[in-house]
């Protein structure tokens, strides 16, 4: 009896262990604060204003990038004496961020920053805030409808597609490679974003005379990345360049090539995580370049709000207002220069 | 109602387990039958192969490349093979991999893997798939729940809490031992093709050469008579849970070693491709018979569907319709083999 007894405490408290075990590896507190905007040099704009109240509202993060969106949009609007910051629940479910909104405009708040889950769904509710007054920076994802925001700012991505192109062209041109074989890992095929990013690449090789030798689609999550790399590399015995979409899915991509042990040829990742550009400074992978699609247009909207609600222009251009359209360039970082973009990285 | 009451007999005990033996034998060579046709499936894809793609298909990198992708998939229908014969189906495989890829990879489980070794991070994910495996075994055993439903709701709540602990963050795996897996090889084959054989093997052991295999095929093909012979079924079933979410740790082990992360949106659609992997190796969807090997087969012939796509580099979508159609053929295969033998 004692005997069952002793055991049964010795299951219970090897039990309790592994439960203690494992509620303690839940713990992912990074060390160090990582990520985040950068204090670029600003002409009177930093000058303190009038005091306004901006909105906030985003899709909810299914990945690194979105997930810097909503930190830096935070972390530019802590920076301005003269701004509250109000942000709602992060959704994905276009009816939950179309009631956010809305309670957003009965608020009566001085400008709305909106990243929209789908820019078609929110456009009605983004022109009733403007109907209501309320100037709406439209982020990336764009309205159906100018009519629905006072200024729209992202991100290019046949631009990406094009430096993507422009580099790898060059570098093979450079090396005097006549017939190269290059390999493309498209993110999520369905998405316009990814058609937009492979006609960038294709038009901008073919102005070197290339072609894409071999185009697979990834999901763009790590484990997608790995596996249709893995195929890749069996397809082509040998490469000489290889752009991959996303540096999330790239993670992936890169391992599969530590995998097979191939190193003959060089790499370009895109979005540009803190994690891709570590690797394109230490220089010891294919990985040789990044192109940028920033997650730190957030802080810049956030600040072109702040200046639309205080009534300012942009105080290095002449005119009084802030535009009304920003496409930002998507920037190639490589080893000469992932020093000043580091900062700008976003941790996947 | 309680079970003490009805004692079986010793040698009704004994009729019972022997149908569910003739029962397990009959499935056999059914199913060898079906897997012959598996081979053959695979032996014209492997012709295929070799045509469109000049013999690359062959090359010992790609076979090694179609055994190393189907390894986690694989390991995971191990489990799922269990559970269908079983009686049961677990839709929630691909979260359990999610969840214990990302709970074995936090900060905190990779310290204590630098200062205590690299298992620290094998029993957490083992830990956390063979506990949540429990966890839907109970609902289903003792709670009486249908297993579909049991299961979809762990599918999702395992995301959701993998999501959470994770930030939906790429965790990056800093400990070089669990990387080795995938990267370093044994005769020209990476340490995960190992594991895949290992567990197949062990799998196959159990299911095959053991009490609790025998008691798996009774208690999927008639649960009242395997509870008349004795047989705890409530227990079984339980187990048969634990084996799957276990065999979901495993594969999470093997995951964070191929990506190199731990991530909230790994293994998806795990719980697709396994549980047409068992219907198309021959396994009844009812329970009660069915192979590992062909379970194995299936996804073989899966993941050598996806390469043959990528080697002639046709798109995505065409290759979904394609294990689309096999799937209805298994299952059409699978009907005339019913109305055949019974």
């Amino acid at each position: 009896m004692t005997d069952l007894n002793r055991r049964r405490l010795l299951a219970g408290g090897a039990i309790l262990g592994t439960g203690g075990l494992l509620a303690a590896c839940t713990g992912n507190t990074p060390k160090e604060n990582s990520g985040g905007t950068v204090d670029a040099a600003r002409g009177d704009n930093a000058k303190p204003g009038k005091h306004v109240t901006i909105g906030f509202s985003a899709p909810q993060a299914d990945h690194g990038w979105v997930a810097a969106i909503s930190k830096n949009a935070a972390a530019e609007a802590k920076q301005y004496s003269d701004v509250s910051f109000q942000p709602v629940e992060a959704t994905n479910d276009v009816t939950k961020q179309i009631s956010s909104i809305q309670t957003l405009i009965d608020k009566k708040v001085d400008a709305l920053v909106v990243l929209p889950f789908d820019g078609k769904a929110l456009t009605s509710v983004a022109r009733k805030a403007m109907d209501a007054g309320i100037p709406v920076v439209n982020l990336d994802r764009v309205f159906d409808t100018p009519q629905a925001y006072r200024t729209w700012i992202g991100g290019d991505n046949y631009g990406m597609g094009q430096s993507a192109g422009e580099y790898v062209g060059k570098r093979l041109k450079d090396a005097g490679v006549a017939k190269p074989l290059i390999a493309e890992v498209a993110g999520i095929d369905n998405l316009q974003l990814t058609q937009d990013r492979s006609r960038g690449f294709k038009e901008a090789l073919a102005k070197y005379g290339y072609t894409v030798s071999i185009r697979q689609a990834a999901q763009f999550t790590v484990e997608s990345g790995q596996q249709v790399m893995s195929n890749i590399l069996q397809a082509r015995p040998k490469l000489d360049a290889v752009w991959n979409h996303d540096d999330d899915q790239g993670v992936g991509v890169l391992a599969a090539i530590t995998q097979a042990h191939r190193s003959e040829f060089f790499m370009v990742g895109g979005a540009g995580s803190a994690n891709a550009m570590r690797l394109i400074k230490t220089d010891k992978s294919v990985l040789k370049c990044t192109v940028t699609y920033p997650p730190t247009m957030a802080a810049s909207a956030v600040s072109l709000a702040r200046l639309i609600a205080q009534g300012r222009g942009m105080s290095d251009l002449t005119e009084h207002e802030v535009p009304a359209y920003m496409v930002l360039a998507s920037a190639t970082v490589t080893k000469d220069n992932v020093d000043r973009y580091l900062p700008l990285g976003f941790e996947s | 109602m309680s079970d003490d009451v009805t004692v079986p007999p010793v040698d009704e005990h004994a009729r019972v387990e022997r149908t569910a033996g003739v029962a397990a034998t009959w499935g056999g060579r059914l199913a060898a039958v079906r897997g012959l046709g598996l081979v053959g499936v695979l032996v014209i894809l492997g012709v295929v192969g070799v045509v469109t793609t000049h013999g690359r298909f062959l090359s010992g990198g790609n076979l090694v490349n179609i055994l190393t992708s189907s390894s986690i998939v694989g390991v995971v229908t191990v489990g799922m093979t269990f559970v269908i014969i079983g009686g049961g189906i677990d839709l929630s495989v691909g979260a359990l991999v999610a969840l214990a890829s990302v709970w074995a990879t936090t900060l905190a489980t990779q310290d204590l893997a630098i200062r205590y070794g690299a298992w620290v991070m094998v029993f957490c994910a083992v830990a956390v798939g063979a506990g949540s495996g429990l966890f839907n075994g109970i609902l289903v055993a003792y709670g009486r729940l249908v297993p579909f439903i049991v299961t979809l709701g762990m599918m999702v709540a395992a995301r959701g809490l993998a999501q959470s602990i994770s930030d939906r963050k790429t965790q990056l795996v800093t400990v070089p031992s669990v990387n080795a897996l995938a990267s370093d090889e044994l005769f020209g084959i990476p340490l995960l093709v190992y594991v895949f054989a290992a567990v197949v093997a062990v799998g196959w052991i159990v299911l095959n050469r053991t009490t609790f295999g025998r008691r798996t095929f009774a208690v999927g093909g008639n649960a009242e008579a395997a509870r008349l012979a004795g047989i705890d079924v409530r227990l079984h079933t339980a187990l048969l849970y634990v084996v799957s979410g276990l065999c979901c740790g495993i594969a999470a082990i093997m995951i964070m070693a191929l990506t190199t992360t731990g991530s909230s949106t790994h293994g998806d659609l795990y719980e697709l491709d396994a549980i047409a992997a068992v219907i198309i190796g021959g396994t009844l969807l009812t329970g009660g018979r069915g192979t590992l090997v062909g379970s194995i087969l299936g996804v073989l012939v899966f993941t050598t569907i996806t390469n043959l796509f990528v080697l002639n580099n046709l798109p995505t979508e065409v290759q979904n319709i394609a294990k689309g159609l096999i799937i209805f053929a298994a299952v059409l295969l699978q009907r005339r083999g019913r109305t055949a033998t019974g």
